[in-house]
């Protein structure tokens, strides 16, 4: 091998949750907004029969440079909507990587060095945002102001071109979502 | 009905090779495939435009006969063929051969759905009562108490009505006729082709060889001659008592409405999602 | 669809479906199965705006009985559908390649056998898309490994019907099917598409079937004035039945060496890594990109490995396995059934031998199989 022009990196990101919660409309949005940077980007995903209920998650990389392996295993980020996706995709978080949990339904998450933003979004949702179905744009939203995968700009257009009918609420999950990134306390790391 | 000669119909056969035919002594399917030949003659179809589909048995060998686009498809499946090749060019008149077994056995679950697309094709399912070709099995159209080579002690099955099914299923148009009644056979087949929609055309087959020797029906002519008396013009049958119709069975058409044709809907849809689409640009 | 310059996400399936529409093709009749449904959806949409023909028939039986009926009126005709839907259809598969009728099968696999895992992955149909018909006609069966490819592989699949007269079958797979990547499509002036040649000769000279194995020979259709038949049956040059050994030997012969004479234009196979290396690693499908990142990470540690990548599944790469894998140590062959690809494998190399080892790596809980179960597969090797 030899020199590289560019320093290479290679983000993956793991959104998980049960079957309705949305997890597969926010990879994918998270996805065309990596597509539009120009970068390359893998959307994969595992869900159950049922279109309701079971487990389901999506994975997302992102990467300039090919990728080759689609499925996330170390997780730079990952968001666990309820508590058996978190117990279970937990162990694969990479040391610096960062856990989203929605508080709501995740109790218990045991972390050692990665960062944890621990917020009870669906019931923020449903309080500032009059209902529960943008928890899934908010989560991301919340994922990428606090990662920075993607940016701002690239967000809101793969959020507004999803499904236009719904930008405007989706857009509102995502303004909140900044706010509450940037009033977010991280816990003191020992 | 117009008189079509013997000469007249060898025009429409495939002379190489193609004979002596696989049919037994006192068959019927050939006379079937005379009044098919006539029926076409008389509306005076080019053979070019004509596709004849069939599925497996003793009457689905009748394609190779005939000099029209042909096809011997598979058991059961003569009318999912079909409704490909009328689909994809509709200016084909496409007719189906089929037997008892191959229709309503196998392919019962083809038959029901094209009733219910009323797909303009028209089946000619020539019910012999068995299962001709692997000699002599029972099939759903066998009677009850009948025999044959997998029920030697009698049919313990009920047998389908296949006019009743079709028209359950949503043909537009279904008729009975007989090997008895060549003549009526033409000009039902005739009005059958010329029947925009799915048209059912069941008619009753002598099986000598095999059904009739099962159960004693002796021969060809005695076992046509039991078709003349048991098959009864639809008017006459509707005025028997309740008693009198068990012995007996209705021929002629049975039903013929007209509704919208599958192939004719589905070019409707193509044209105005084509005119919407003209309109946005 | 339009060439684009910057890249649009799409999912595997929808590449597949794209990449149909660009082919030519426009008579498509499926039954709903995942996880192929969104194949027949797109085509729901996509062909009737187009002045196609779609069709939801009662099961997969109808299904590819519609798409060749299609075919023999002019269609260029196509189904999807996976493992069940390939096992009700294995009987029209045969119908086709022994009418020698062009037409074209997706399966998305998922896992077996019987309703198995509906929406996880599987490579365990790669025998059934070469044995799925009773008889014994050979197969031409291709599967991608990404979307791109997927993509193209489709646009090769109706191609190669068109052109070899027979039924090919497109593998594809759950993972595969469902995952978004980025691609630019092609420019449609470069993509070669290729039909079926219509017959100038008169009626009366035209042999439905030639005689010549590598003979592209013209294919008449329904309605076109040249009155052929088709059957099941073992047939003659003209297509009606025969029992005569001489005229059956033809027939068999041809459906054979069409494909088997003409394998290096069908055979392709990508070669990955370090030719010079010890370890080498036989893949296909999604489990290659496993296979490419593992031997990413090993070149990162200084370690040689090699990839060979069937993109024809059938006709076997048979001389690409013996050019490259020949002479390795040790051969990897990671795979999500239970030997399918690996049983090729040793077949073309032989028995093992004491300086060979082949380790079959073998996953069929419906989870992909990781870089690193390769990389530790390897590591006793280096």
């Amino acid at each position: 091998m030899t020199t590289k022009p560019k320093i290479s990196f290679k983000k993956e990101v793991r959104l998980s949750g049960s079957g309705g919660q949305g997890l597969l409309t926010v990879g994918l949005i998270l996805a065309e907004a990596a597509t539009s940077e120009g970068l390359n980007v893998t959307q994969t995903q595992s869900y159950g029969a049922a279109s309701r209920g079971g487990s389901s998650r999506a994975d997302v990389i992102i990467s300039n440079q090919p990728i080759y392996y689609p499925e996330a295993t170390r997780f730079d980020a990952l968001v666990a909507l309820t508590q058996e996706s978190c117990d279970k995709f937990l162990p694969s978080l990479g040391e610096n990587g960062i856990l989203i949990v929605d508080t709501v339904f995740v109790k218990n998450y045991n972390v050692t060095d990665q960062k944890v933003f621990a917020l009870p979004f669906t019931m923020i949702a449903m309080e500032q945002l009059g209902s529960a179905l943008p928890t899934n744009i908010l989560a991301l939203s919340f994922l990428v102001y606090a990662t920075e995968i993607v940016s701002e700009k690239a967000l809101k257009a793969a959020i507004t071109n999803f499904k236009p009918q719904f930008a405007e609420s989706n857009l509102k999950a995502m303004k909140l979502a900044k706010k509450l990134v940037a009033e977010y306390d991280l816990p003191m790391q020992e | 009905m117009k008189k079509i000669p013997q000469k007249e119909i060898h025009k429409y056969l495939r002379h190489n090779k193609k004979f002596p035919h696989v049919w037994c002594p006192g068959c019927s399917d050939g006379i079937i495939l005379g009044a098919t030949i006539r029926a076409v003659a008389e509306i005076g179809w080019e053979k070019d435009d004509c596709a004849m589909v069939s599925g497996i048995g003793c009457s689905s060998r009748m394609p190779v006969y005939v000099d029209f686009n042909t096809a011997h498809t598979l058991h059961g499946r003569a009318l999912a063929y079909a409704t490909g090749i009328k689909m994809a060019k509709p200016r084909l008149n496409v007719i189906v051969v089929t037997g008892d077994g191959d229709a309503s056995a196998i392919g019962g679950n083809h038959l029901i759905h094209a009733c219910r697309r009323n797909i303009n094709l028209t089946v000619i399912c020539i019910n012999n009562n068995i299962y001709g070709m692997t000699g002599g099995q029972y099939s759903p159209t066998t009677p009850h108490g009948a025999k044959a080579s997998t029920m030697p002690f009698g049919n313990i099955d009920n047998d389908f009505d296949l006019c009743k099914l079709t028209i359950g299923a949503g043909a537009t148009f279904v008729a009975r006729t007989t090997a008895y009644h060549a003549t009526e056979m033409q000009s039902i087949i005739k009005a059958g082709f010329e029947h925009n929609g799915f048209a059912f055309i069941e008619v009753m087959a002598a099986c000598p060889v095999i059904y009739g020797r099962w159960n004693k029906k002796g021969d060809a002519p005695a076992m046509m001659k039991e078709m003349k008396d048991q098959y009864i013009p639809l008017s006459v049958f509707d005025k028997l008592a309740p008693d009198e119709k068990m012995e007996k069975s209705p021929r002629g058409i049975l039903k013929a409405v007209l509704e919208p044709e599958y192939s004719e809907r589905y070019a409707e849809l193509v044209k105005s999602l084509q005119s919407r689409e003209g309109e946005k640009v | 669809m339009e060439k684009t310059d910057k890249a649009v996400l799409m999912q595997g399936n929808e590449a597949i479906a794209r990449g149909a529409v660009d082919a030519g093709i426009n008579f498509f009749a499926g039954y709903p199965i995942t996880p192929s449904t969104e194949i027949t959806e797109f085509m729901s949409r996509e062909l009737t705006k187009r002045g196609g023909v779609f069709l939801q028939m009662e099961d997969e039986i109808a299904s590819i009985a519609a798409i060749i009926g299609a075919s023999l009126a002019g269609a260029k005709s196509m189904t999807a559908t996976s493992g069940p839907g390939i096992s009700l259809m294995a009987e029209g598969i045969g119908y086709a390649k022994m009418i020698e009728q062009p037409c074209v099968v997706v399966n998305v696999m998922r896992g077996g056998p019987s309703t198995g895992l509906p929406t996880q992955p599987s490579q365990a149909d790669i025998q059934q898309s070469r044995w799925a018909s009773h008889g014994d006609a050979p197969a031409i069966v291709l599967y991608p490994a990404s979307v791109l490819e997927c993509y193209e592989l489709t646009i090769r699949a109706v191609n190669l019907a068109e052109k070899y007269r027979t039924c090919v079958i497109l593998l594809s797979d759950a993972m595969l099917g469902h995952m978004r990547e980025p691609i630019t499509m092609p420019d449609l002036n470069n993509v070669q598409i290729i039909d079926r040649i219509k017959p100038t000769i008169p009626p009366e000279w035209y042999k439905h079937y030639p005689d010549n194995p590598k003979y592209r020979a013209p294919l008449a259709s329904f309605g076109d004035g040249y009155r052929f038949h088709v059957t099941g049956l073992a047939h003659d040059a003209l297509g009606f039945p025969t029992t005569r050994p001489d005229e059956i030997k033809i027939m068999a012969e041809r459906l054979n060496n069409k494909i088997l004479q003409n394998h290096k234009d069908l055979v392709q196979v990508e070669i990955f890594g370090d030719e010079d290396a010890r370890v080498a690693i036989f893949a296909a499908g999604i489990t290659a990109r496993a296979a490419k990142a593992a031997i990413k990470t090993a070149q990162q540690h200084g370690k040689k490995m090699l990839l060979v990548r069937p993109l024809t599944i059938w006709p076997f790469p048979d001389e690409a396995v013996t050019k490259y894998l020949s002479d390795k140590r040790m051969i990897i062959i990671p795979e999500l059934s239970q030997g399918q690809l690996s049983h090729e494998v040793k077949r073309v190399l032989g028995v093992s031998k004491k300086t060979r080892r082949i380790v079959e790596l073998q996953k069929v809980t419906g989870e992909l199989i990781s870089p690193e179960e390769i990389l530790n597969s390897s590591r006793e090797a280096h």
